[in-house]
């Protein structure tokens, strides 16, 4: 329940957010106590999840934190229509207009992002049908056998398609099979001969035999899955031997997943549009004289930069700014990028004014890696001052190793791609014909946590019955990881 | 119950190993580390559990931030120990560091090592008398007037009566409302305790081992001072010669060359046999070596004073090893072998800086 003073407060920012285009689901605020603050925040936003030590864990950290002052989460907000937004109880006034400003922002954002529209809006009802469920089983097999079960699919909670949502990658069932061995049925049986010849060199039953051979060597090789599978969760969902109740388990942690992903896919674009708003709406209308000085004290917090990390806030922001800045002089298109004049660039202006229209389109089309692949551009580069930095073992620090655009941008990007998480695929589910599943993890130069994949894989092999292996590389040199439920073992591959 | 406190509990059942052992190894406890000094900053511990995942390990550990600086400069502000962190991927930090008093940092420690209250033994019949303002009395001197609880019952009455009018609070107590501070005297048994740190200062124990000594010694020392009023402490040092030093010295000490664990042992029962009677003192020596030990003669020597002059004395004697390259840790085994029946000798291992919160339970979790 917000106050009268609150309420008057939402329906100012509520009215300029809508005069300004912003399209949201209506936004339902509460206000929370401290306690119900760090309880929210560690489910994840929703009220009824699954049990889980997990969300124990999480709330331990943020109430410690939170009791010893070190942090403070001034708002939440969840995906859902309509959208539910958390104010902390212990904000003063002008923190929860600006928090709810703000909320306004990333409603629109969820709404509207191409990212999140397989997003499912009545998650707060889907979350406590999980959490009934899951209690159901456990009621029925045990607390332990289930979370531990659920355990070993949360291991593996990142190896999930990012794209899956927009691309379709598996064939359609319905479509008439292909047959994509056509190149080995043509392969003759027959051995060469001249057609006079023939039937004496390759008699019918040796023909027939050839063929069979042939046939029982494609069989053999024949692969499952006939394409790469990102997504590992979905594929052991229809592929691995669990019980009924091991497959509702995992396909409750995939369906999670997939609903959290979008948020990690558009963190910059997410706060920076949120940030962009709540600057635009207090600064120009709900500020009141007397708080000028602590706005700039809270809205600077929010976008401050640590040493040695970019803050999403402030890189989204400003990057949405200057988006509008460019599209408003019609600093775009080839007349621009083919003008060398440094002072005639300086000086661009054509009253183009397209910039609030561009970065409402940005704010529907783009994703985080789109988004600064498309727009951060030199100058932006160099205006904040970014680099990439290195950690020099002679040393014993961080130093900065360089300034260059496109070693700047590059580093981003790798970093952001897939997450920052493996690339890894499910090649192979009969490897070496003994019904053993293979992963390949696309090296990119960046090598897997050795320890952490043993682990990883002792649990994959829990959920897929069989052994399991992973073709990786360590010091540049493929190797192949193979555990069979208990033992790991690594060999070179050739 | 509401669904967060089960987890939140089934997550400390865990923690402290009662369920589910097998995610045991996935537990980091994080460090309860505390900065000597006056700005007294302590890490608090953020036990977390870290399933395994498919993730990047640190080979390639950079990122891209912004600032001032030229290339090659370092990056200001950012942590210079890159072991601690994770990879980089945004997983955050697991320790915090708040400033803390003393008293907070032991309450802290025995909550979150579940210490035990030690039992002082010493001698009863030394007593102190104890005074302490702990109630309130309806008659008193006035110098004792306790103001708030006097206006309150003054407020009760005149509410109960109809007197009170919010519009014109007037409060007047009257002589039944004046409230006391009142003493009570509680007899104290007089408890002495002495913490007498050891530590091989050889060639062997470089700073990485020293660091530990001295973080383990200063979290101890802090939970032993809020068990007992007063405490002495004492610093020897020694590699194949003992000698006592000062604090300071005792944790800056540098020594090369060979390691003559009696050596010290016969300073420490020198020093207690001098200075702290056993029936009237709590004596708790600490050893921490890196458990090499120069010969096996000489390991003999040390068990046997063990067993004779030491043990019978003190209430309870801690070996803490720490682990090095070059240590080859016989000690340890010679200890464990010799005395493992005797629980008022507590070894323990410490591999890293993890280790030192395990340590830390085994020593004190026996209360005694």
């Amino acid at each position: 329940m917000l106050t009268e003073e609150l309420v008057k407060w939402r329906n100012l920012a509520r009215e300029r957010a809508v005069e300004y285009g912003l399209d949201f689901y209506e936004v339902i605020y509460e206000v929370v106590s401290d306690h119900e603050m760090n309880e929210l925040a560690s489910l994840g936003g929703f009220p009824q999840r699954y049990p889980h030590w997990r969300f124990g864990m999480e709330y331990d950290r943020l109430s410690k934190s939170y009791a010893y002052g070190l942090s403070k989460i001034y708002e939440m907000v969840i995906n859902t229509d309509p959208c539910y937004a958390y104010l902390m109880s212990s904000n003063s006034l002008l923190e929860q207009k600006l928090v709810m400003a703000h909320v306004y922002g990333h409603a629109d954002f969820f709404k509207n992002n191409v990212y999140f529209s397989h997003t499912n809006r009545r998650m707060l009802d889907q979350m406590a049908n999980h959490g009934v469920r899951i209690r159901k089983i456990q009621e029925r097999y045990g607390v332990e056998p289930v979370e531990e079960f659920i355990d070993c699919c949360l291991s593996l909670e990142n190896l999930i398609d990012h794209h899956a949502a927009a691309i379709k990658r598996k064939r359609d069932p319905k479509a008439p099979e292909k047959d994509i061995y056509a190149a080995t049925a043509k392969e003759s049986p027959k051995l060469k001969a001249k057609n006079y010849m023939d039937k004496f060199i390759n008699p019918i039953e040796y023909v027939k035999e050839q063929e069979a051979k042939i046939e029982e060597q494609r069989l053999v090789e024949e692969r499952f899955p006939d394409l790469t599978d990102r997504d590992v969760l979905g594929y052991l969902l229809q592929n691995a031997q669990l019980n009924p109740w091991q497959q509702e388990v995992l396909s409750i942690i995939r369906d999670e997943a997939y609903y959290f992903a979008p948020q990690a896919q558009t963190k910059i674009m997410n706060e920076g549009w949120a940030s962009y708003w709540h600057t635009k709406i207090m600064t120009k209308h709900l500020l009141t004289d007397a708080e000028v000085i602590d706005y700039a004290c809270v809205h600077s917090g929010t976008v401050a930069t640590q040493p040695g990390s970019l803050n999403p806030y402030k890189l989204g922001l400003e990057l949405f700014r200057n988006i509008e800045e460019r599209w408003d002089k019609g600093q775009y298109g080839r007349d621009w990028e083919e003008c060398d004049d440094y002072i005639a660039k300086a000086r661009w202006d054509k009253k183009t004014g397209k910039g609030r229209d561009k970065i409402f389109e940005v704010r529907k089309l783009y994703n985080d890696i789109t988004f600064i692949d498309t727009f951060m551009t030199e100058d932006f580069c160099r205006e904040h001052k970014m680099f990439t930095f290195a950690f020099n073992d002679r040393s014993g620090q961080h130093e900065i190793q360089s300034r260059e655009f496109s070693q700047v941008k590059q580093q981003l990007l790798t970093s952001l791609t897939n997450f920052g998480q493996p690339l890894i695929e499910v090649v192979d589910s009969n490897f070496e014909n003994r019904g053993e599943l293979l992963l390949r993890h696309t090296f990119d130069g960046r090598e897997l946590k050795l320890d952490m994949a043993d682990l990883t894989l002792i649990n994959l092999a829990k959920v897929w019955g069989r052994p399991v292996n992973i073709a990786t590389a360590v010091e540049g040199k493929p190797i192949l990881i193979t555990c069979n439920g208990e033992e790991v073992k690594s060999k070179p591959l050739s | 119950m509401s669904g967060i406190k089960r987890d939140h509990g089934r997550f400390k059942d865990i923690v402290r190993g009662r369920i589910r052992k097998n995610l045991k190894n996935f537990i980091s406890q994080g460090e309860m580390i505390a900065r000597q000094g006056k700005d007294g900053k302590v890490s608090i511990p953020m036990p977390q559990i870290r399933l395994p995942k498919f993730i990047f390990g640190d080979n390639k550990k950079g990122g891209v931030a912004q600032g001032e600086g030229n290339e090659g400069d370092p990056v200001k502000g950012m942590q210079e120990q890159p072991g601690q962190g994770e990879a980089g991927q945004g997983e955050g930090q697991h320790e915090l560091e708040v400033e803390v008093s003393l008293e907070e940092l032991a309450e802290m420690l025995g909550e979150e090592l579940e210490l035990p209250k030690i039992e002082p033994k010493g001698a009863k019949e030394v007593t102190t008398k104890n005074y302490k303002y702990s109630g309130i009395n309806k008659f008193g001197p006035q110098s004792l007037r306790h103001y708030k609880r006097t206006y309150k019952e003054a407020l009760k009455r005149q509410i109960s009566s109809g007197v009170y009018n919010p519009e014109k609070p007037v409060i007047i107590p009257i002589k039944s409302d004046f409230r006391f501070r009142g003493w009570a005297e509680s007899p104290r048994p007089q408890t002495n305790a002495v913490i007498i740190y050891i530590m091989d200062v050889s060639g062997s124990m470089g700073d990485v081992q020293k660091d530990i000594v001295r973080n383990e010694a200063f979290l101890i020392d802090t939970w032993l001072r809020s068990q007992y009023k007063d405490i002495e402490r004492r610093y020897i040092i020694h590699d194949a010669t003992a000698k006592e030093v000062d604090q300071d010295t005792f944790y800056r000490t540098r020594e090369s060359g060979g390691t003559l664990i009696s050596s010290a042992y016969k300073l420490l029962v020198d020093m207690v046999t001098k200075d702290y009677a056993a029936s009237e003192w709590n004596i708790y020596p600490f050893h921490f070596s890196d458990g090499d030990n120069w010969s096996t003669e000489d390991t003999k020597v040390c068990l046997d004073m063990l067993r004779e002059q030491v043990l019978p004395v003190v209430n309870q004697f801690s070996y803490g090893q720490v682990e090095s390259r070059y240590g080859s840790g016989q000690f340890f085994k010679d200890l464990i072998e010799a005395f493992n029946q005797n629980e008022k000798l507590v070894a323990s291992r410490i591999p890293d800086r993890e280790g030192i919160y395990d340590s830390i339970k085994q020593f004190l979790g026996a209360g005694r």
